[in-house]
């Protein structure tokens, strides 16, 4: 089988704009007669439903945000009675309280959709053992793949995460053929697996990656230790969890489910939707969603995207991977910088293990100073001084020649920078701090 | 016959060395030779000390980073051209150092160096066969 719903997957792109069309006005009136917050933004700026004629209309509506969710908490924002939602989840964010999403019996259904869409387009079907080694818990990982994998008849393996001997145990034993984690859960997988020395002792076919930044360097190293074709998939638990798209075989892009989800690209100062192809903050409105809907969306994911016709046969449009978000760039002597662009180039030096790692940005004499201190670590360290100036030669190298920008890099003490909640904090920009 | 010899990663911050010492006095632990190699932003402190597998893990238990490396410690008559006898052995056996440093205290007319060369088997070979004295590990 190569598509779990080809109707939607492979649906011409006139028919798409009619189909969302449709559905967008569905969805804008239910909303506005039972989510006040998004009433009274419509009311604001003078907009009726009714002026939603359709896909065409969808960026006269207002934006929603993040701090929405925070506002509104925990059901505030729900457009059913409590009586229909059948589960929630919940994400931390990096700042704040947690955020809630609630899923009616159709929402579970349409999710368990998005996610079989992507397992069969990695090869599974019904004979496949579906190893799902993300959190089963609120976090929207676990069951999302758990569904999907249910969905398509497939074996569910529910091991969760964490215990890492007994899960490759579990593997071997259970005959996992698909992996679903974290990429950097993979990698420490792999890691481990080289070790005990047991890797033609798995199955593994594929595996599905996602819930965090990961690069392709990460992509060569898992596939080879792992020994399997690895996907990328990309969701966040406001628009609905993992499967909100999802890599084909061709593996150039993100396939967007937009029969549920219409993704848009704008200027993340001014708000205006880009012209097709270019990058700025990716946008998402549920078109499908009862429980928890949204529009207009505001991830923060810094993304393009591509509406060629894929080689697959899929006709929605594909993302490319998120280069960062719109919080977290900087602007450094005119130069865009992404942090994630820094760690892969550590990645790379480091042997697997990205080392922990600040940048300080300051101004001096009306220029931008450009540092990233490194954490020393057992692998980058040796008893002579020039292979570790050699070490801070090739880091700085790399990063200039991947940045564009060449930053001062000065190795550190292990764990001796600082750290909230056991995230590193990445990036001191002190030039915002005057 | 080689000994062991601690390497460790300091940061080049005030009180980085200080910790350092300060915490392998506390834990009972004696330094025997030390030599200090900087750099603008880091140093790397060499310590020869009576356990250095406790070293080892008193440095790892506050976060410092540090690697065992096998040298050889040689006494070396306290005389003017001492030295420069052993250094010649090792130069006219093509073996390069990369650093050398003093032992803090002496023994009968005896200096102890430790040298850590490119090629340690054989300098430690070179200089069995010519009758200079190495230092065995349990005498540190």
């Amino acid at each position: 089988m190569k598509y779990w719903q080809q109707e939607f997957e492979t649906m011409p792109r006139e028919q798409i704009k009619k189909d969302q069309s449709e559905k967008l006005k569905w969805q804008v009136e239910r909303m506005y007669e039972k989510v006040e917050l998004f009433k009274k933004r419509m009311d604001e700026i003078g907009l009726k439903p009714e002026d939603i004629k359709g896909v065409e209309d969808l960026h006269k509506l207002p934006f929603s945000y993040k701090q929405d969710l925070r506002d509104y908490y925990p059901y505030g924002l729900f457009a059913v009675p409590m009586k229909d939602i059948r589960r929630v989840h919940a994400s931390s964010g990096t700042t704040g309280k947690q955020i809630v999403v609630g899923y009616t019996d159709r929402d579970l259904g349409l999710w368990a959709d998005c996610f079989a869409r992507m397992l069969i387009a990695t090869g599974a079907d019904e004979n496949s053992f579906v190893h799902v080694g993300y959190g089963l818990g609120l976090f929207t990982g676990g069951f999302g793949a758990h569904d999907g994998a249910v969905r398509i008849g497939a074996t569910a393996i529910p091991i969760s995460a964490g215990n890492t001997q007994r899960q490759i145990q579990t593997m071997i034993d259970f005959g996992s053929t698909v992996l679903c984690c974290t990429p950097s859960y993979a990698m420490y997988l792999g890691e481990v697996i080289e070790e005990m020395g047991v890797k033609d002792q798995l199955k593994l076919k594929a595996g599905i990656f996602g819930a965090e930044p990961w690069t392709e360097e990460m992509r060569a190293q898992i596939e080879e230790k792992l020994g399997l074709k690895a996907y990328d998939i990309y969701g966040l638990s406001e628009i609905m969890g993992p499967g909100v798209s999802y890599e084909c075989e061709y593996q150039c892009g993100m396939h967007v489910c937009e029969d549920h989800f219409i993704p848009e690209i704008i200027d993340p100062d001014t708000g205006e939707v880009l012209p097709e192809g270019e990058w700025g903050e990716l946008v998402f409105t549920t078109i499908t969603k009862e429980g928890f809907p949204l529009i207009r969306y505001r991830t923060r994911d810094i993304c393009s995207l591509n509406y060629e016709p894929c080689k697959c046969g899929r006709t929605h449009v594909r993302m490319n991977k998120p280069q960062g978000r719109t919080d977290d760039m900087l602007i450094i002597r005119g130069v865009n910088v992404f942090p994630s662009q820094i760690e892969e180039v550590l990645l790379k030096i480091g042997g697997d293990i990205t080392p922990n790692y600040q940048i300080i940005v300051d101004r001096e004499n009306n220029t931008d100073t450009f540092q990233v201190n490194v954490e020393m670590s057992e692998e980058l360290f040796s008893d002579g001084i020039k292979a570790i100036q050699k070490v801070e030669k090739q880091i700085s190298d790399s990063l200039r020649s991947t940045l564009g920008i060449g930053p001062k890099v000065s190795l550190v003490n292990p764990k001796s920078i600082e750290r909230s909640e056991g995230k590193a904090k990445r990036v001191i920009d002190k030039r915002k701090l005057r | 016959m080689f000994i062991k010899q601690l390497s460790i990663f300091v940061e080049n911050k005030v009180g980085r060395l200080q910790s350092i010492i300060n915490a392998l006095g506390e834990n009972d632990i004696n330094i025997s030779a030390l030599s200090i190699a900087d750099t603008t932003d880091f140093g790397i402190l060499r310590i020869i000390v009576d356990n250095p597998d406790k070293a080892k893990l008193v440095l790892k238990g506050m976060g410092v980073i540090s690697k065992a490396t096998d040298v050889v410690a040689v006494y070396i008559d306290d005389r003017s051209g001492g030295l420069a006898a052993v250094l010649n052995l090792v130069s006219d056996a093509g073996i390069g150092i990369e650093y050398m440093y003093a032992f803090l205290g002496r023994t009968e007319g005896k200096a102890l160096m430790v040298l850590k060369a490119d090629d340690e088997v054989k300098l430690e070979k070179v200089l069995s066969e010519n009758g200079i004295e190495l230092a065995k590990p349990e005498k540190i």
